[in-house]
């Protein structure tokens, strides 16, 4: 059994073509069965709409007079990149202003040509015999572009895992904010409507295919960056023409405490070739399943809580170690149906019709990780292992001492059998001696909780612990939780020399 | 009726909510209160015949009260129905309707402002 592309094609033109959203498959499939819903069914539209970072437009704006080859150019004070000739730009989405920061950036750039607003291009150069001029700054409505083409090296991954944070702080990620202790899950993705889910051995879904890209008709490029559909997290490189998209199906928005991003809408089509077709396509949010990931973890690898379907995502809450945490969508799901509806619509009409791929991009490929010729430096390279520490036990005025002639502001606290109980300053020893008071004890002063690192632990993140917790010492503990060093700001100091910290 | 009352607080300086209670005799529900060691900030809820009563009550001890006809206010063109905000409500205040999109149930709304940030569309504001 099949049916060709032309022949479904040939129904489209006629007007006479069955369409059904990625949504209504697995009912249809699941009453007609799998034959049935061959014959019944010619095109299955997929559709998501979400937060797709790895966004951007080519912008061309054709030649000022006398001519400028632009080197650093601007858009609403967002910088775009100057390393294309002449005047040719890209506008990375979430490039941020160089004044709003995160409450602006190169997505908003492109929403606000896209709504009719105008921008403003600033951008200079050093002259040349050929293009003399070196400055130039211009208001532009997206109509007075030469070009604009969206382009967007990596979109629509075929699902993505869920996020949590088991920290006693809040986080600000790109996964939207996560509250302390498991507070909440949030997840992102069209579950059944994916795209790539539909089509998840890239059968259908590959280079030249016309698909639905904010509200016009676009295309696939081609894989997506950081392709890998052998774990299941498949992406696509997709491009269209930004002056025939309507402002409904892409939108700007700011993470907080992460940054700017673009909610991308985007679907496609899927010709019913075969039974392996209805098969595909009748894929359920059960069948999709993501591990819920702890975002506390700052590494590469973080731990997976437990693996969770889109279904139970769906329901708005699941269950992690006997609790029930609520789950937020960061991506839209009633914004994915529409596209799936609305890309429905165009076939049905008459208006869009279908092709194969010109080229087929890989199913079986693994994203690789970053090859790092040099590690990054670790704590233990600039840590300071001649560290003082206090017993619990003893008297403040021994803190005072030790203080006073071992040149630092902080003494870890250690019990008798050596690990690691608490810590005082300076500050709290003075506060203690200038009022004398019911405290003797440095167990009766000190900070119980401890704020720690580990000579493997990577500077930076031993930095963003000193940052976010406004401290300015970690104790470095070995697996015991014995001290073995401190690591201050001066330790950093030393480290970084000219490269400086914030 | 909820009143966002304000107050500092002076040495020795009575509870004004418990004042307030005892010489009104209106029940008041605090559904929210920040107080540090020089003022203080508490969202209270009382029946709506009884908003005024309180508030100049209020006035009179020194505090300032001011009634709040709105809780949060989404603004539906700017709102996708993500649903990010959902999870972050602690009076679960948003959920999905059987069409995904967003329903605000202001009633259960305490102004505590946790999710206009979280909204990645800036579709959320607080009108204090
Ligand atoms: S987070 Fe913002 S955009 Fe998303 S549903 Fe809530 S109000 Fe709407
Ligand atoms: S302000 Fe607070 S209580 Fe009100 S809806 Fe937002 S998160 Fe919920």
């Amino acid at each position: 059994m099949h049916k060709s592309i032309d022949q479904i094609n040939q129904r489209i033109r006629e007007g006479s073509a069955r369409v059904v959203t990625a949504e209504e498959m697995p009912s249809i499939v699941a009453e007609l069965g799998e034959r049935g819903a061959f014959q019944e069914v010619d095109v299955v539209t997929t559709g998501t709409f979400g937060a797709m970072c790895s966004s951007g437009a080519f912008i061309n704006f054709g030649h000022a007079d006398p001519p400028i080859r632009m080197e650093r150019i601007w858009l609403n004070d967002v910088e775009a990149y100057g390393g294309l000739a002449a005047v040719d730009t890209y506008i990375g989405a979430i490039q941020q202003s160089e004044t709003r920061e995160e409450e602006y950036g190169g997505a908003h750039v492109i929403e606000d040509l896209v709504a009719g607003k105008s921008v403003e291009l600033r951008a200079n150069s050093r002259g040349t015999d050929c293009y003399p001029r070196r400055t130039i700054s211009t208001e532009l409505l997206l109509e007075n572009l030469n070009q604009a083409i969206m382009c967007n090296p990596r979109n629509a991954y075929q699902r993505y895992n869920a996020a949590t944070n088991t920290s006693d702080r809040a986080l600000h990620t790109y996964m939207g904010t996560l509250l302390p202790g498991s507070g909440n899950v949030t997840y992102s993705g069209a579950g059944l409507l994916n795209p790539l889910s539909n089509d998840p051995s890239l059968r259908l879904i590959g280079s030249g295919v016309p698909i639905f890209l904010c509200g016009s008709q676009g295309m696939v490029v081609g894989e997506g960056t950081q392709h890998s559909p052998a774990g299941g997290f498949g992406t696509l490189m997709v491009t269209g023409d930004l002056k025939k998209m309507p402002s409904d199906y892409l939108r700007a928005a700011t993470m907080s405490g992460y940054g700017v991003t673009l909610y991308v809408g985007l679907g496609v089509p899927l010709p019913v070739l075969d039974i392996d077709v209805v098969r595909a396509t009748a894929v359920r949010d059960e069948d999709i399943s993501v591990d819920v990931l702890d975002y506390s973890v700052p590494g590469r690898a973080r731990p997976s809580l437990r693996k969770v379907n889109y279904a139970e995502l769906r329901s708005g809450s699941i269950e992690i170690n006997g609790e029930e945490i609520r789950t937020s969508s960061l991506s839209s799901f009633r914004r994915a149906r529409k596209v799936a509806e609305e890309l429905k619509g165009w076939v049905e009409e008459g208006k869009f019709e279908l092709a194969l791929p010109t080229q087929r991009i890989d199913p079986r490929k693994a994203a690789k990780p970053m090859h790092q010729t040099a590690a990054g430096p670790r704590v233990l390279d600039i840590m300071d292992r001649k560290v003082v520490s206090i017993g619990e036990e003893e008297e403040i005025r021994a803190a005072a001492r030790k203080l006073l002639k071992g040149g630092t502001n902080h003494l870890p606290v250690v019990n008798g059998s050596g690990t690691l109980v608490g810590i005082v300053t300076t500050f709290d020893v003075s506060k203690a001696v200038a009022n004398p008071g019911k405290a003797h004890l440095v167990r009766d002063i000190m900070k119980k909780k401890v704020i720690t690192t580990t000579p493997d632990e990577a500077v930076d993140i031993a930095v963003r612990k000193l940052e976010q917790h406004n401290i300015s010492a970690l104790p470095v503990v070995d697996a015991q939780n014995r001290v073995i060093a401190i690591l201050t700001a001066m330790n950093l100091g030393k480290l970084f020399g000219g490269r400086r910290l914030k | 009726m909820k009143l966002l009352v304000t107050f500092s607080r002076r040495k020795g300086g009575k509870p004004i909510i418990a004042q307030v209670v005892r010489e009104t005799g209106v029940l008041i529900n605090v559904e929210r209160a920040v107080i540090d060691s020089s003022e203080g900030e508490a969202l209270i809820e009382v029946p709506d015949d009884q908003g005024r009563l309180v508030s100049e009550t209020m006035t009179a001890l020194g505090a300032h009260a001011r009634i709040l006809d709105h809780g949060i206010t989404v603004n539906e063109s700017e709102c996708v129905d993500c649903g990010a905000c959902i999870s972050i409500c602690p009076r679960e205040a948003f959920t999905f309707d059987q069409e995904y999109k967003l329903k605000l149930d202001e009633g259960k709304c305490v102004l505590c402002s946790r999710c206009v940030d979280a909204c990645p569309h800036r579709a959320l504001t607080l009108l204090l």
